[in-house]
């Protein structure tokens, strides 16, 4: 499993999609930083947590669309497949090597807060926990990239595919406070990403919050092993 | 070493392998042989781990490839018919990833200088697998199949998309692993086969159709059924005689060929070679015997041979005749 491990992250570099991703994730999160810290003159961070999350959207499948997707167009799979090593193991070796760029990425990013402390007080908890959470989110959508990259040889459209996944998760969000049915809408709360982050930027760890990631992480990747016994068989 | 039973795959409703078993002794090269999407593919992709069957077992070692696969794994290398190779990786960093992904124990710069030495790819060893000509990179395909010394190798058409002078080479580094390994090579062309293997199983529509040593397959094989005789004789009294000769089979006229000659073409009867007795018989005559060309078995012939009825065959080589006078009317307009 380590071996896929570090090929992975390597591969992320010998190509240049890791310098690709750094780069945006860095300017995006320092333009977002900019936008409601800096120019807004406030240490609270919950506008930057809240906007970089719905950026997630489109760069966390920058990493994810080739992760399976280039494996089966090139049979690549072939090799990790017929070696002995477990489906599980192989799939969760592959989120782990683009959910170590994503980490780094983001942990980079953090650098930007330095300023807040030079010129303010923040809030070090709602930072740390939001932090957290924001991790935590990333990592299940990770998976969900992973799991859509499963499914098609053409990494655009594993790309497009996983924006389109990632982008209904934001419209359950928007639409579980515009909901009438109050039934309705407690569904949709329960399933939103992101209504269940609020907590997190107040400085808050949700328990609850975090098992849902968790979960939906598990499910996904779960899903994706399952989906390569289903092909051997068929 | 290899055991197969009973192994069924189907896709939908399509049945690709029905109910094939064979075995393979240890230290065996055991060829493959069948026309495309005759099942080849699939039964190595089953041994190999990659694919489930329907139905049967497939052991190596005495051990289940789908019940403990990781285990059944180990003790193969196996070569796809399309090499996976990470283009963006060099030779090196592709069998270092190779060497780790099997979790081999032993030393790994001597284990894998050893592979270099055997595939010959030392002048290649430090560059990027996306520069490398097809016949390298089928030597890479070849190399981490090695990696970890499986006592089990299995390679895929080998030498397709090869040309000339890499197939020879191919096959030449084939043969020498033979020696250690067991090794299952599959192929659709009859002669590669002929040439590394120990024993053939041919499969035809995903049945085994023949499983038999190599020699006794060349038997069938290497006797010129069917020969495109040119002689310098009256025609209707040549063909009357070819038709009547003994051991001969079919005789049809083909064309007028220059100098007052004849072609015939002529099929013998199966295991007899006719070309001695013909040409006393038309010494006899007095009919000089202008141009006697083979037309040794291919493999297309081999499962008319093997998997066809006699009235099959028999309807089959009529058609396949006509084809043959067409082509030949044709060259000889054309050299005209």
């Amino acid at each position: 499993m380590s071996a896929i491990y570090k090929k992975e992250l390597r591969s992320f570099f010998i190509t240049p999609i890791g310098y690709v991703f750094l780069i945006v994730f860095l300017a995006v999160a320092g333009g977002i930083f900019s936008v409601t810290n800096l120019l807004a003159t406030t240490t609270s961070l919950s506008s930057y947590f809240t906007i970089l999350l719905f950026s997630f959207i489109i760069m966390i499948p920058l990493i994810t669309m080739r992760l399976m997707s280039e494996e089966r167009k090139t049979k690549t799979e072939q090799l990790l497949l017929t070696a002995p090593v477990s489906l599980s193991g192989m799939v969760f070796a592959k989120f782990l090597a683009a959910y170590t760029l994503f980490a780094g990425a983001f942990l980079l990013s953090c650098l930007n807060f330095i300023t807040l402390y030079m010129f303010g007080n923040p809030n070090t908890m709602a930072i740390i926990t939001s932090s957290v959470g924001a991790l935590f989110i990333g990592a299940a959508f990770i998976a969900i990239g992973l799991f859509v990259s499963c499914l098609s040889e053409n990494q655009f459209v594993s790309a497009v595919f996983t924006i389109a996944s990632l982008a209904v998760f934001l419209v359950l969000s928007m639409t579980s406070d515009s909901s009438v049915n109050a039934g309705v809408r407690s569904v949709l709360k329960w399933v939103s990403i992101y209504d269940r982050y609020y907590y997190f930027t107040s400085g808050l760890f949700d328990l609850t919050a975090i098992i849902y990631y968790s979960s939906l992480c598990f499910v996904f990747l779960f899903l994706s092993v399952r989906l390569y016994e289903k092909r051997r068989w068929s | 070493m290899i055991e197969i039973a009973g192994l069924t795959k189907r896709y939908g409703k399509k049945t690709v392998l029905d109910h094939i078993s064979f075995t393979v002794n240890e230290g065996e090269v055991l060829g493959f042989l069948g026309p495309n999407g005759a099942g080849k593919s699939t039964t190595m992709n089953i041994l190999a781990g990659y694919l489930s069957c329907n139905e049967g077992q497939a052991k190596i070692s005495g051990i289940d490839i789908l019940e403990h696969p990781i285990e059944a794994k180990k003790k193969i290398g196996y070569l796809p018919e399309i090499p996976p190779l990470y283009p963006e990786l060099t030779v090196k960093e592709f069998l270092r990833f190779v060497f780790d992904l099997k979790g081999c124990k032993m030393n790994r710069n001597r284990h894998l200088a050893e592979i270099v030495a055997v595939t010959q790819l030392d002048d290649v060893y430090e560059r990027a697998i996306h520069n490398l000509s097809k016949g390298f990179r089928q030597r890479v395909g070849i190399a981490q199949a090695l990696v970890g010394n499986p006592q089990v190798l299995i390679f895929d058409e080998p030498t397709i998309g090869l040309d000339p002078k890499q197939i020879i080479e191919i096959r030449k580094l084939i043969k020498a692993l033979g020696k250690d390994h067991t090794i299952i090579l599959s192929s659709h062309i009859l002669p590669e086969v002929q040439t590394v293997c120990d024993r053939v199983v041919i499969l035809h529509e995903g049945k085994v159709v023949a499983n038999e040593k190599t020699e006794e397959l060349s038997k069938i094989v290497d006797i010129p059924k069917r020969l495109v005789v040119t002689i310098a004789g009256p025609k209707a009294d040549v063909l009357k005689m070819l038709k009547n000769g003994q051991g001969i089979l079919y005789a049809e006229f083909i064309g007028e060929r220059e100098g007052g000659s004849n072609a015939f073409i002529v099929e013998a009867k199966p295991n007899l070679d006719i070309r001695k007795p013909l040409f006393y018989t038309l010494a006899e005559q007095g009919w000089p015997l202008v141009g006697l060309e083979s037309m040794g078995m291919n493999l297309e012939d081999v499962f008319i041979y093997l998997t066809s009825s006699a009235n099959e065959r028999a309807r089959l080589r009529a058609a396949d005749i006509t084809v043959i006078v067409e082509e030949e009317n044709v060259k000889k307009k054309g050299g005209k």
